[in-house]
């Protein structure tokens, strides 16, 4: 008789294409019943598309799933909740005009009376911590909220296997250790979980096995426990890792970019109003602002580069009023902007990258005569961001959507970047970009402060701006703290401030660059 | 001012708002599941004709409503295909079918010409139904009874049922519901068929219960008006019937304002006529007013539901 | 086999041109069956339809005449659709332009001089312009729809017409007719070649689309358009403001409209009658559909529905076929437009069956 223990859950040769791609190719993994079994690449690796599988949203060209030792097939969601299989995904399926109560009567597959429901809910929210009001209206609550209605939504059908997609990307670090205690809570009552993440300190705090995937193969099944960070950082990239080359001694110049006394009212009802921001930015120097998202990044930036009205002496530019400026005379001055949204917003998806480049350059450039435009300069000028910063685009005609994420943002950030802006602020410039494009985003950023210009980096991921930035702010509920040094600032201080506490707990010091290396 | 005169300005307005009301709570549940469906006035027309032609032909009124409502059914179901399979432009496809619905019923209704049926006006027995006072209640015809069913049942359905909780849902996030498992399309082409079946009963009240004889165009832009009506009410029922009686008023005030005399009966009759369009334009500007940035609107309305792969 | 679509990784060049002419097919083909089915003869009165006005060449003047108002307003049209302002009060911008150069004219009866049919012109786009900026302002300033309100002022401005018409401006010649005098010669625009019915209308369609693709085209207006109707945030970070772009749109629009009624009113009509509007603002929406928002596939679909009206006309004569039935062909073309229009971006692919797993 075969004593060795049944895997929960066991793939084997699955392989899944697309029009162009090939998602997965032959990936097979086990997970063992309380294991927590992370997946770990980078974007664009093929996690997503393998968990999708799992969960039933797709079906597999090739390979088998087995559940307990036995072959299924997991033909939907309702399905793969039938076997036992609850998701939590990285971008919620939440509805905000309604309430936590009747969010999660919407993820369940029966109808359970509402009465009923409540108490169910009440009691798993006690068991595991996660507290919520059933009756307050999604729209109200924070991020991490959120993913508790998510996480609770999961939990009501006592799942055996719990696959986290991306759970920490949207968290405080506060909020991401007790995550961990749900989740170690959940795996030792027997519970397997699937933690999908490209985090690599996480993975090695969290779980007991890690499967890595790179271009959509499997590169390795491995313990994170006794891997380091770098080696697993080296299968998930494949290539020997590159530090960002910044200049030793970088003096920094006049103040080129001060903002005073900011506050946006937000107009919407799932905004963030902003309140007194204050900060100031040398020649040379980068600025990062950390905060975990919906905190008013956004309308920071929004209100930064023009297309948000603020008062007339709010921001400054080399000394002069600009506030008062609209988007195209801010830029005329010389404040490039790139937006978080490369789709709709940052770039035109349906045009070409030659009227993309017209979009933002062609007041800067002299594209524009007479009220006509002058295709011919927007060619040239796009090609040349196209071989500057290694774009994988056909030429200028191509379409902005029919870029991969890396090159588009490559291609939007190389167009700010040749203008040769005196001030430029980015909002998470590698933002599901792949590792390559985003080494050379970063180092396109460093070259640019070197050459005099000042630089705000709005992003999300800590680990990018440590590497990245010369000084660090946190924003938190459209407040932003004191500009500090990076260096002498500890993660602990970030993650309260960006919980929202001003106070200081006990501070070790890290150095610049030591947390995460920079991949090639 | 007799309480005889009152009761028939009241029973005019009935009468005038309740195609209004019937296709607008059609159009509000096609609405809230996030498609935005302009062929209401097509539908109309398309339900006129077909209620005339069957009554006409079997003499049976009551086959004539259920006809019109499967023919504004189907004729949504080309709308339906086009949107919700082919993901088509909800805008242009809805005139498409307006002006689709306008020709087909005149080419239809041109042997109906001339024509008259029996008209469908009452439900209660004749003395209730054709007394001076009591028949402000008991004197309409049986699709105004169903008009306030309806109503109430529709505003029941999204607030209490679980379908209904599903429909919200699909208009509120079509991804996330999608995400979770329901069948967005799904839902949405029974919602787009119930604001058929609902448009074809309407077109039907015009041919059958106000003036018993088919012309061409009869239903005079009344789709149009239902439309702007759904808005007016932020997409809650009660308010929709409100609405459609402010409207009925409004649609009456010609006839009233000859009979009540003075300065009312100096203004020409063609003001009267744009009355209705005009005070549209009017109530949708208060709306918009009123409510600032958020309108209630379901988030996803007139975006086409295309399923990230 | 089960089918599903497909995104295609670039729009497909061949639908794009196939599809209205399939569209156009189909129509006829579906619009035999349906005339069949409702008593007609289906075959003879789709012929009738759409081939007599081709092979008549008394008929081609016919069709230049039908197609000049609708390319006019359809070019306005599609520059507003491409912004996704959605003027669908084309219809009452149309009879304002009318009512606007008739109210010179009924100021200039006396008066002789080729100044009068230009200030004509001009009233009449200026007519439109004011009547399509209600609804902009109302959109900029309430974020009203812009549907609800052009529509509504489509039957308001009938009535301004009708009453007009009944009262202080109608020919004291007319017992009992609401009717304007007939226009004098110099308020009536002058025909191309004597003998035909091919007046400057015509022509001046033609101008108006070539000048609308240019600027579409090449400017920066052209350019913001097309952004604020593809990519509003994108537009609000390139520095084009929302708001002026839909003002100058609807104006647009608006004036063209309104070209084309004070240029149908001055040309085949010579008069203001109540039945002055004929549905073109409506048709006009489905030509520029049809045309792909482009100034010459505008004139291209304006040529294939001024064909539906011609033969709707020639088939009223010998069919008895009701005017209002050329809706159905209308609506129709315009179904199987966005039909076809859906595999210029995607494609049919079979559903194929679950690949059994391989071994492991």
């Amino acid at each position: 008789m075969d004593t060795s223990p049944v895997p929960r859950l066991e793939l084997r040769g699955i392989t899944k294409r697309f029009p162009g791609v090939l998602a997965n190719d032959n990936v097979g993994f086990a997970v063992m019943p309380g294991e927590i079994h992370a997946l770990l690449g980078e974007n664009g690796a093929g996690k997503s598309t393998l968990v999708k599988m799992i969960y039933g949203i797709m079906q597999p060209d090739a390979g088998e799933i087995l559940w307990n030792g036995q072959p299924v097939t997991v033909a939907n969601p309702k399905a793969a909740r039938r076997l036992g299989i609850g998701m939590v995904f990285q971008h919620f399926s939440l509805f905000e005009a309604m309430t936590v109560l009747e969010n999660i009567a919407l993820g369940l597959d029966a109808k359970v009376p509402q009465r009923e429901l409540e108490a169910k809910i009440r009691a798993v929210m006690q068991q595991y911590g996660l507290l919520l009001d059933p009756h307050r209206t999604v729209s109200t609550l924070s991020v991490g909220e959120r993913q508790r209605i998510e996480i609770v939504r999961a939990l009501l059908l006592n799942p055996s296997l719990l696959i986290m997609d991306e759970p920490t990307s949207v968290l405080t670090p506060q909020e991401v250790e007790q995550l961990f205690v749900v989740l170690r809570q959940l795996a030792k009552e027997g519970c397997s979980i699937l933690y999908i993440s490209h985090k690599l300190h996480e993975i090695k705090a969290l779980c007991d096995t890690a499967t890595i995937l790179r271009g959509g193969k499997l590169v390795d099944t491995c313990d994170p426990k006794v891997e380091t960070s770098r080696s697993m950082a080296e299968k998930m990239i494949g290539a020997g890792l590159k530090d960002i080359v910044k200049g030793k001694d970088r003096s920094f110049g006049a103040a080129r970019f001060t903002v005073r006394e900011l506050s946006v009212k937000s107009d919407s009802q799932f905004g963030t109003s902003l309140d007194r921001i204050g900060f100031e930015v040398r020649a040379g120097e980068i600025l990062g602002i950390a905060g975990v998202a919906g905190n008013g990044q956004n309308e920071l930036l929004l209100a930064l580069d023009g297309e948000i009205p603020v008062g007339a002496d709010a921001i400054l530019m080399d000394g002069k009023p600009i506030g008062a400026r609209n988007t195209s005379e801010r830029r005329r001055l010389g404040l490039c902007a790139v937006p978080e949204e490369r789709h709709g917003h940052a770039a035109v998806p349906d045009f070409t990258l030659a009227d993309n480049s017209v979009l933002t350059a062609r007041d800067r450039l002299g594209m524009v005569a007479g009220g006509l435009i002058n295709s011919g300069k927007a060619k040239t000028y796009t090609g040349d961001v196209i071989s500057a910063f290694s774009v994988k685009a056909q030429g200028h005609g191509s379409a902005a959507n029919s870029l991969s994420g890396g090159n588009l943002q490559k291609y939007i950030m190389g167009r700010e970047i040749l203008q040769n802006p005196g001030v430029l602020v980015v909002s998470q410039p590698t933002w599901g970009v792949d590792a390559g494009a985003a080494a050379a985003i970063h180092q396109a950023i460093v070259d640019l402060a070197a050459q005099g210009t000042a630089v705000v980096v709005i992003s999300q991921d800590l680990d990018e701006l440590l590497s990245l930035c010369d000084t660090l702010a946190v924003i938190n509920g459209g407040r932003l703290s004191q500009k500090k040094v990076v260096g002498e600032v500890s993660i602990e201080e970030i993650g309260l401030l960006m919980g929202g506490v001003h106070g200081t707990a006990e501070e070790t010091h890290i150095t610049a660059g030591a947390a995460h290396a920079v991949p090639a | 001012m007799s309480a005889e005169f009152l009761v028939a300005i009241v029973y005019a307005i009935v009468l005038v708002a309740t195609p209004i009301l019937l296709a607008g709570l059609g159009e509000l549940v096609v609405e809230k599941s996030g498609v935005l469906n302009l062929g209401v006035e097509g539908m109309m027309l398309i339900g006129a004709v077909t209620g005339f032609a069957v009554t006409s032909l079997s003499g049976n009124a009551y086959l004539g409503v259920l006809a019109a409502a499967f023919a504004g059914s189907a004729a949504s179901m080309i709308f339906g295909f086009l949107t919700l399979t082919l993901s088509a432009n909800q805008v242009a496809t809805g005139l498409a079918l307006t002006i689709f619905g306008g020709g087909f019923s005149a080419l239809a209704g041109k042997s109906f010409l001339g024509k008259t049926v029996p008209a469908f006006t009452q439900l209660f027995p004749t003395e209730l139904a054709t007394h001076p006072i009591w028949r402000v209640i008991f004197g309409y015809s049986p699709l105004v009874y169903l008009s306030l069913i309806m109503c109430v049942g529709i505003a029941w359905f999204l607030k209490r049922t679980r379908a209904g909780l599903i429909l919200r849902a699909v208009g509120e996030n079509d991804l996330s519901a999608h995400s979770i498992g329901y069948s967005v399309i799904g839902v949405r082409y029974l919602a787009v068929a119930f604001g058929g079946a609902m448009a074809g009963i309407a077109g039907s009240m015009f041919s059958l219960v106000l003036t018993p004889i088919w012309a061409e165009g009869l239903t005079a832009g009344r789709g149009w008006i239902a439309l702007a009506l759904v808005v007016f009410s932020a997409w809650k029922p009660y308010r929709l019937l409100v609405g459609a009686y402010i409207f009925g008023a409004v649609m009456t005030l010609e006839v009233h304002a000859k009979a009540a005399g003075g300065v009312f009966s100096a203004l020409p009759s063609e003001f009267w006529a744009a009355l209705p369009y005009l005070a549209t334009v009017l109530v949708l500007v208060i709306i918009s007013l009123r409510r600032g940035s958020s309108s209630g609107a379901p988030a996803c309305l007139g975006r086409p539901f295309i399923p990230s792969a | 086999m089960q089918f599903r679509l497909e995104k295609r990784p670039q729009p497909s060049q061949l639908m794009l041109y196939l599809a209205p002419v399939l569209a156009v097919l189909l129509t006829m083909v579906v619009g035999a069956l349906l005339f069949s089915a409702l008593g007609y003869d289906g075959i003879g009165a789709v012929l009738e339809i759409f081939t007599k006005p081709l092979t008549n060449p008394l008929k081609w003047q016919d069709l230049g005449v039908k197609a000049a108002p609708l390319i006019i307003i359809a070019v306005g049209l599609s520059i507003a659709y491409r912004a996704n302002v959605w003027n669908i009060g084309a219809e009452g911008q149309y009879v304002a332009g009318a009512l606007g150069g008739t109210a010179v004219v009924l100021l200039t009866m006396k008066m002789q001089g080729p100044w009068i049919l230009p200030t004509m012109i001009i009233a009449g786009m200026l007519a439109g312009m004011a009547l399509a900026a209600i609804p902009a302002f109302l959109k900029t300033r309430f974020d009203v729809n812009e549907i609800l309100t052009t529509l509504m002022l489509n039957y308001a401005i009938v009535q301004l017409l009708y009453f007009l018409l009944r009262t202080s401006w109608k020919d004291p010649m007319a017992f009992g007719f609401p009717r304007t005098a007939l226009f004098t010669a110099s308020q009536s625009l002058p025909y191309l070649w004597p003998g035909t019915i091919l007046h400057w209308g015509v022509p001046i369609a033609g101008i108006v689309a070539i000048i609308a693709w240019f600027v579409m085209g090449r400017s920066v207006f052209g350019f913001q358009v097309r952004v604020v109707g593809s990519a509003p945030n994108a537009a609000r970070y390139g520095g084009f403001s929302a708001n002026r772009t839909v003002w100058l749109v609807m104006l647009v629009s608006g004036a063209l409209a309104g070209l084309a009624g004070v240029l149908e009113a001055a040309g085949p009509f010579r008069q203001l009658v109540p039945a002055f509007p004929t549905g073109y603002g409506f048709t006009a929406i489905i030509v520029a559909f049809l045309g792909r928002l482009n100034p010459f596939g505008c004139v291209i679909a304006g040529l294939v529905l001024a064909i539906s009206y011609v033969g709707g006309e020639v088939a009223q004569t010998t069919l008895g076929l009701p005017s209002a039935a050329t809706g159905i062909f209308q609506g129709m073309l315009l179904f199987f437009l966005l039909a076809g229009d859906v595999f210029v971006r995607y494609r049919l692919r079979p559903v194929v069956a679950r690949a059994q797993g391989e071994a492991a």
